[in-house]
């Protein structure tokens, strides 16, 4: 039983996921014996600079691309700012912004100060299932558009967005088409060399690479300009000394990532949807996303009548790991801007808790969820003056 | 994360008092499902007046449900004259502390208290507390998100000496959605305060070495305050501001650049300007906007 006790059930892996010990094995040799700048002349330092050459082209793999399209940058949210501003630096007699009302605050904040600024940013709002109207899409999308951009996936529900169509539209347009990723690579099979997006932003730490270390694809012929000037780094696109050990990291990761596609849509999807199956048992529960069109890992359910952050501290004392779309665990007062978009009922926007898997999960941890949440869930509705039975 | 107390967290895990007292004297319902909390209080009184049984439904978080525990722990026992001098301060005392951020549970506690006491009086026919009866009927909505009114934003200030609105958000949720009451906060706590200040002046009257300088040397303080502290803020989001005179103590002061069109202004201007001011010249000044 002491193991039993020990053990974490980490079912937040929209948030963050575990560096795979492959990826710090990886890693480690540049942390430690090859610290040389892989930009020095000298053998010591510049036999470095192979190593970033290898990781970019197993990044470029995943996405199929190709390594010249690959940009290192520090973060997922770095990418998109450096996306964002590039296509607007190049298309300075453009004024229109179009992303969509559930996008991720690296974008939704971005386009808030643009709009300071001056720029038009337009929202394109979603349906009850999360989906994008299309309709409104195509409407909005103009000459004025300088840029468009909409998550691949969405973090809180996994919901996948129709991005070829919408690339479609913004190249119609004349406008270009960026893409925030970060949730998608390595769950979604992307094949990017017959796709038409021109950016896409990725994360490191959401697929098993360390936090701090992520990437931004250019399509050959989309011009760029960069975010962070200075050196002569990722052929001026970005400068700065490269964290060489995390690319490296990102580089076995996007390996792992590759081989491991197969497993995400088989084994993963399959924990995700019991485990999904078994709680939308429970009375007055509801998923909040689109079934048809959602990433493999994640599950968004609502518990009616019970608070967000009350389920996931209970779910704590048994070392569970999940998030909430309850306005009550960040500190603001508002439950998630997506589920609101989604026009879920306060009733179920408070209750609404997260799950998201990875390849580490294991059938256990399902069964073990299975054990200890439904007794929360009874508990906390004894409490709730709103629960009738 | 949260930072709980040990209390905290053993109100959360091992409430007290739940459910409905049966046949109850007075029964109390505060907060409602889309602010996010909400709370039922049942009450019965032992034959001398005092509460022997007090019991509570709680929609919300760790802290709203720890607060609602506390809360009838604390008033068991006491006659309803006693429990209604209770206010959230004593709630979070028993708690040992609560988050900035989790403060309006200890509040919403309070309320459901002082609205059950109040039932109980309407149903024995005798006079509502005006406070109370304000709250329930008479209070101008200040807050159209949660609903909150002017007369609770004065009652919550006094009882724990708030003076920003980022603290009255904290402890009502007032401002906390989409912000545009902000500034009506703000120059309801500035009225709130200055008649405080005016009601006992002697006290708030003290000689400030800021008062003895001359006016030359008050503008050359002031200024170089808000060219180093102020305006470098302002000038990220695009804004700007200016010194536009001195009178004693009073700093007026004009918004410019995007400052000028901002519905939270006000805010900025007490907040930041003359929050810097009375941290780094005096905390004497009082700054108004000269734009008005």
């Amino acid at each position: 039983m002491t193991q039993e006790e020990d053990r974490i059930v980490y079912l937040d892996n929209n948030a963050t996921t575990a560096v795979a010990p492959e990826v710090l094995e990886a890693m480690m040799p540049f942390l430690t014996k090859y610290y040389g700048n892989p930009s020095s002349i000298h053998t010591f330092g510049g036999q470095v600079a192979a190593h970033i050459e290898e990781a970019r082209e197993k990044v470029a793999k995943l996405l199929g691309a190709a390594s010249s399209e690959i940009i290192f940058t520090s973060c997922g949210t770095e990418s998109d700012s450096a996306a964002i501003l590039s296509a607007l630096g190049i298309c300075r007699k453009k004024n229109k912004i179009v992303c969509s009302t559930v996008e991720h605050a690296a974008i939704l904040n971005l386009s808030q100060e643009l709009e300071r600024k001056g720029y038009e940013i337009v929202r394109i709002p979603v349906d009850s299932k999360g989906r994008l109207d299309m309709e409104f899409a195509e409407q909005v999308i103009d000459t004025d558009t300088a840029v468009v951009s909409v998550m691949w996936a969405n973090n809180e529900t996994g919901n996948i967005q129709p991005v070829e169509k919408l690339a479609e539209l913004a190249h119609k347009q004349g406008a270009l088409f960026h893409t925030d990723a970060v949730q998608a690579v390595g769950k979604v099979p992307m094949d990017l060399s017959k796709m038409n997006i021109d950016m896409l932003s990725l994360s490191g730490h959401k697929l098993h690479a360390p936090k701090g270390v992520g990437a931004l694809y250019v399509k050959r012929g989309v011009r760029f300009r960069p975010f962070i000037i200075g050196g002569h780094q990722e052929r001026g696109r970005r400068a700065g000394t490269e964290n060489v050990a995390s690319v490296v990291g990102l580089g076995k990761a996007a390996e792992l990532a590759y081989n491991g596609i197969a497993e995400e849509n088989t084994r993963v999807k399959a924990m995700r949807d019991r485990l999904e199956e078994n709680l939308l048992k429970i009375k007055a529960t509801r998923l909040n996303g689109d079934p048809e069109h959602r990433l493999p890992n994640t599950s968004n359910i609502s518990f009616e009548f019970i608070e967000g952050e009350s389920i996931l501290m209970l779910l704590d004392m048994f070392k569970i790991c999940a998030s909430s779309g309850s306005a009550c665990t960040t500190g603001s007062l508002e439950p998630s801007h997506v589920l609101r978009a989604m026009g879920v009922p306060y009733t179920a926007a408070h209750g609404a808790i997260r799950f998201s898997f990875s390849r580490y999960n294991t059938e256990a941890d399902v069964d073990f969820v299975l054990e200890k949440l439904p007794p929360v869930i009874e508990r906390l509705r004894e409490i709730s003056p709103y629960w009738k039975g | 994360m949260w930072d709980y107390t040990k209390k905290v967290m053993d109100h959360f895990l091992n409430p007290r008092n739940v459910g409905e007292v049966q046949e109850p004297d007075a029964v109390a319902e505060v907060g409602n499902i889309t602010c996010g909390d909400a709370l039922k209080i049942t009450i019965k009184l032992d034959d001398e007046g005092k509460i022997c049984e007090c019991k509570f439904k709680t929609f919300g978080c760790a802290s709203a449900i720890a607060s609602s525990s506390v809360l009838t722990e604390l008033v068991i026992g006491m006659t309803l004259d006693e429990a209604a001098k209770v206010t959230n301060k004593d709630i979070v005392a028993h708690l040992g502390t609560l988050p900035e951020e989790k403060m309006h549970c200890s509040v919403m506690g309070m309320e459901a208290l002082q609205a059950a006491i109040a039932d109980y009086k309407k149903r024995h026919g005798e006079a509502v507390d005006e406070i109370v009866e304000d709250e329930d009927h008479e209070g101008r909505i200040v807050c159209r998100c949660f609903g909150i009114t002017d007369v609770k934003i004065r009652k919550v200030a006094k009882e724990n000496d708030l003076h920003s609105a980022e603290q009255i958000t904290q402890y009502t949720k007032a401002g906390g959605a989409c912000g545009t009451c902000l500034d009506q906060i703000q120059t309801i706590l500035d009225s709130l305060w200055k008649e405080k200040a005016e009601a006992a002046p002697e006290a708030e009257q003290e000689k400030d070495d800021f008062e003895s300088l001359s006016v030359v040397q008050k503008v050359i303080k002031v200024q170089s305050v808000i060219d180093r502290e102020v305006r470098p803020v302002l000038e990220r989001d695009g804004g700007d501001c200016e010194l536009v005179d001195i009178q004693g103590n009073t700093a007026y002061i004009k918004m410019k650049g995007h400052c000028q069109m901002c519905p939270a202004s006000q805010v900025t201007l007490k907040n930041l300007v003359q929050g810097k001011l009375n941290e780094f010249v005096s905390p004497k000044i009082i700054v108004e906007d000269a734009g008005k």
